[in-house]
């Protein structure tokens, strides 16, 4: 009952209690402000403009204003231009797989990553602390490591096509790398520990009385895996999608190394547009824009949905 | 516990849990097992020598490695220290100083660089750079790493601080503590996990960074990730197994400290 | 107004709000030197809120707090001198048992050797000498409790606040350390300010108890006057037990009283003197009433309830159907508790009766 009290005050403190480094706010707050205001919020707004502007030929652009990129990117007006516009299908194109892509590997890492953090967040002592240890340990280690890694293992005289062949469930070799799927394998083992931990940190919370009491009045085991323990961690399964979908959209390293940068993805695309004296600035600028926005659309729903389903 | 009674376990869940263990450890434990082949060939696995490491320590490409690692850790521990003490500046404002004006646009902001597709960052960092004329190279990586690493050591530094009762520096100043006072000698000490841990994430986040370096460093700079990539884009030579399992190593490392200090966070809690 | 310097604390109409929610409204109090003074109430009534306005936790919307004739509203925490014996303690976790009652009177900048002795005896006064150099985590619930006293008393505040502060140990150990509590006033001469929902903790332990609801102040006295006259129904059914009846047409007349209860019972009744007539509510203590035969009760009717509390019985009695009355019954064996179903009559003394205005 005391608690209850305490509480109370707690959710009235803003208004009443002394807010032990009030004053200070805007001192401490400043180096976070200033340094993400000037180095990401201004390079975006400039980025931005550039996709407005008009490209130069080595690199770089012209301050001259153009829709040139947009135009690119949805229209294709023929070789010299004076074609009648008719809607380009290859930048679209690229951006459907993109997402199609990215959306796969994470419901591939959904389907893998709930049993795993499951299994994690209901071991107790000593196992729990090994599992997670391991599970880690991906998290942590450099992504182009583990690509280079995933690339050397499924390459066409890799180690597990020597096996195959050796044990002779193959008779030549699987081409894996530079396949559609390669880069979806790269994907979803690149973020996969993304989906685990997030996960696991939300049963982590959940309290398995509910359980007990969903088992108590009826409902079987699936069931209550359906209606009562995925409905309390969905914070969390919310968030690992997030982690891997996100980043999935715009990389760059599993489909370069694995995809052999033929099967395009937007981060390749956009990487192209700066490489060297064949790139278009502005392209690459609007490229980027438009993922963007994308992403922040996306992110935006989800936001609202969040705050419509708390209200 | 019988399983018919033990609510916590679902059949199959375990079987796809080693599975997913499985995935992540294969390719991995293999580059670490064919780092130690002698062969040239990188396929046939023909005995086991540190013909590799003798390799990336003393070999042809032992200078541009070198070189790579030095800048490599000289920007990581750069970016995580300044972005460490602006996450922990920012996070005293977001949760201990009340009510301001900003703070509501203040955490998305914050989280902003986790929010933007890495590549996006990139393309704008490396458009601002030369927009304003800014010469690339080291200063340019750096600065791109402190904006990056600033929510991954926000995030532990602040999920430390929540745990922490604001009820201790209320004590504190009861008992004739000034406002420096409390900071430095309770919530700085308490907070010293999070702060911790929030310094190895950026760190690592830093030294592992490929897209945005790739972007911003000029040319001739290299980081350790873009000197791989490059080397491995010409093919994967044995070195690169070698080192990728130096550095898998090194993760390892940094994992175990990361637990120790989780240790500490855990036991404090106890409390 | 200003409160005398023999005022430990003086409250001058203090009104608190959280947005739109206020929690203290228009409150004055005085607490006098060398005083155990309780604040009493459900959760939610504003006392905790009211201790916190003291210490300087929370900023006061309106009025004035002074400190022995000094108005200390304005001060931040650290620069008023009283102390806080935290609900859940708030012991500084990676600080030894020593260096967090040490911690004041550092921070007062009392030269070291005179710390430390002072923080010795402090450690001695509850009894915790010799566990000095532990952390927290490794002592008991009870042993957090004293390390927080001592803590708190270190620096010998003119005020010391305590915040529910037994309110995490169990019922044996709360009842053995209260009037611990107590003598431990009685030592030093500190006016204590106690703040409990626990009405008989406040009842044993407190010299006077200010009781509050909903932010308001409902009475201020000592633990006898407070049960015993009660001002109003609040604190009267919230300080032990009462069966509250709700009158008209009261007459008084000399040493007898006349009323109307609901479904028109005529009640007569002793009363000392008091010429109060009118409406208004009658708070009759359950061990004021005894039962008798039928004829000779003042009031009769029948038994619906028994309720066992071990010594005593409360024996629950409908009244004309409509109205229901708990007398509570020395339990000495079954014979003197009237069956369930038996007609009763309900007997009272001179000054059992009290009548509430509200």
């Amino acid at each position: 009952m005391a608690e209850q009290e305490t509480q109370e005050q707690s959710s009235g403190e803003p208004s009443g209690e002394r807010g032990i480094y009030e004053g200070l706010a805007y001192y401490l707050m400043a180096p976070a402000w200033v340094t993400l205001f000037v180095f990401l919020v201004v390079p975006l707004g400039i980025m931005l403009v550039y996709s407005f502007l008009t490209k130069e030929f080595r690199g770089g652009v012209i301050w001259e204003f153009s829709l040139a990129a947009y135009d690119q990117f949805f229209f294709d007006r023929g070789l010299f231009g004076d074609e009648p516009a008719r809607i380009e299908w290859t930048y679209i194109g690229i951006f459907w797989r993109s997402l199609w892509q990215a959306g796969l590997a994470t419901l591939l890492c959904l389907l893998l990553g709930f049993p795993t953090a499951f299994v994690i967040a209901t071991r107790s002592g000593r196992w729990k602390f090994v599992w997670l240890f391991l599970i880690t340990i991906p998290y942590w280690v450099n992504l182009l490591i583990r690509t280079i890694s995933m690339k050397f293992l499924i390459r066409d005289n890799g180690p597990l096509n020597e096996w195959l062949l050796a044990i002779g469930v193959l008779d030549k070799p699987l081409h894996l790398i530079n396949t559609d799927f390669a880069i979806q394998l790269g994907l979803f083992y690149s973020y996969l520990p993304f989906m685990v931990l997030p996960i696991y940190a939300s049963i982590e919370r959940y309290n398995f009385a509910l359980s007990e009491a969903a088992a108590d009045l009826y409902a079987s085991r699936w069931y209550t895996l359906r209606r009562v323990i995925f409905p309390l961690v969905k914070p969390g399964v919310v968030a690992g999608c997030i982690l891997v979908f996100v980043p999935s959209l715009g990389a760059f390293l599993a489909p370069d190394l694995l995809g052999g940068a033929k099967k395009f993805m937007i981060g390749s695309l956009i990487e192209e547009q700066f490489k060297g004296n064949i790139g278009n600035w502005p392209f690459g600028a609007a490229a980027s824009m438009l993922l963007l926005s994308l992403v922040l659309v996306m992110l935006t729903c989800y936001a609202l949905s969040q705050s419509r389903a708390r209200r | 516990m019988s399983r018919r009674t033990n609510f916590r376990h679902f059949p199959g869940f375990m079987a796809l849990g080693l599975l997913c263990m499985f995935l992540l450890y294969a390719p991995l434990i293999i580059v670490m097992v064919y780092s130690f082949n002698d062969s040239i060939s990188v396929t046939r696995f023909d005995s086991v020598s540190l013909r590799w490491y003798r390799d990336v320590f003393f070999g042809l490409e032992a200078g541009k490695f070198r070189q790579a690692t030095f800048n490599s850790l000289t920007i990581a521990i750069g970016a995580a220290t300044v972005s460490t003490v602006i996450a922990t500046c920012a996070s005293i404002a977001m949760l201990r100083a009340g009510r301001f004006r900003g703070k509501l646009l203040s955490f998305p902001l914050l989280s902003l660089p986790l929010m933007v597709p890495e590549i996006v960052t990139a393309v704008a960092t490396l458009i601002f750079f030369s927009a304003i004329g800014f010469a690339a190279g080291h200063a340019t990586i750096l600065v791109a790493h402190i904006v990056f690493c600033i929510p991954f050591a926000y995030l532990p530094i602040a999920a430390r601080m929540q745990s922490i009762e604001s009820v201790y520096e209320q004590a504190a100043q009861d008992l004739y503590a000034s406002r420096w006072d409390s900071f430095r000698l309770i919530l700085l000490p308490l907070l010293m996990p999070g702060i911790i841990s929030g310094f190895l994430l950026a760190f690592i986040i830093s030294l592992d960074d490929f897209i945005i370096t790739n972007f911003v460093k000029g040319a001739g700079v290299e980081t350790l990730p873009t000197a791989i990539f490059g080397a491995a884009k010409q093919g994967i030579k044995p070195n690169i197994m070698a080192i990728s399992t130096l550095l898998l190593l090194t993760s390892i490392v940094f994992v175990s400290l990361s637990y120790m200090f989780g240790r500490v966070e855990s036991n404090n809690k106890r409390e | 107004m200003t409160p005398s310097a023999h005022t430990a604390v003086g409250i001058v109409g203090v009104t608190k709000r959280y947005g739109d929610y206020v929690a203290l409204r228009d409150l004055s109090l005085e607490i006098s030197d060398n005083e155990f003074f309780t604040l009493l109430g459900p959760s939610g009534c504003g006392k905790t809120t009211l201790l916190r306005v003291i210490a300087g936790f929370e900023e006061i919307s309106a009025g004035s707090i002074f400190l022995y004739g000094e108005d200390i509203g304005a001060l931040p925490p650290n620069k008023r001198h009283v102390n806080t014996v935290f609900q859940q303690y708030a012991l500084f976790p990676h600080m030894t048992v020593l260096e967090n009652v040490l911690f004041g009177l550092r921070r007062l900048g009392v030269a070291e050797d005179n710390a430390r002795k002072q923080g010795f005896e402090a450690l001695e006064l509850v009894q915790m000498s010799g566990l000095q150099d532990r952390l927290p985590a490794q002592l008991s619930g009870g042993q957090q409790q004293r390390v927080a006293l001592a803590r708190a008393l270190a620096p010998r505040p003119k005020v010391l606040l305590l915040d529910e502060p037994l309110s995490a140990l169990d019922l044996k150990l709360r009842q053995a350390v209260r009037l611990e509590l107590k003598q431990i006033q009685h030592e030093t001469g500190i006016t204590f300010v106690f703040v409990t929902h626990d009405q008989e903790e406040a009842l044993t332990i407190s010299d006077r108890i200010a009781v509050m609801n909903e932010g308001v102040l409902q009475q201020v006295g000592e633990s006898r006057e407070i049960y015993e006259s009660p001002s109003n129904s609040f604190v009267a059914s919230f300080i032990g037990e009462t069966n509250l009846l709700p009158v008209r047409d009261l007459r008084v007349d000399g040493a007898r009283a006349t009323c109307l209860l609901p479904g028109g019972v005529q009640f007569s009744f002793p009363a000392e003197g008091g010429a109060s007539a009118g409406e208004g509510l009658l708070s009759i203590r359950p061990e004021r009433l005894s039962l008798t035969s039928p004829q000779e009760g003042l009031l009769n009717g029948e038994v619906v309830d028994h309720i066992y509390l071990g010594t005593d019985v409360h024996v629950v009695i409908a009244v004309a159907g409509t109205l229901s009355l708990t007398a509570r019954v020395q339990n000495d064996g079954a014979a003197s508790i009237p069956d369930l179903g038996a007609r009763v009559g309900v007997m009272l003394e001179a000054g059992a009766v009290r009548l509430l205005r509200n």
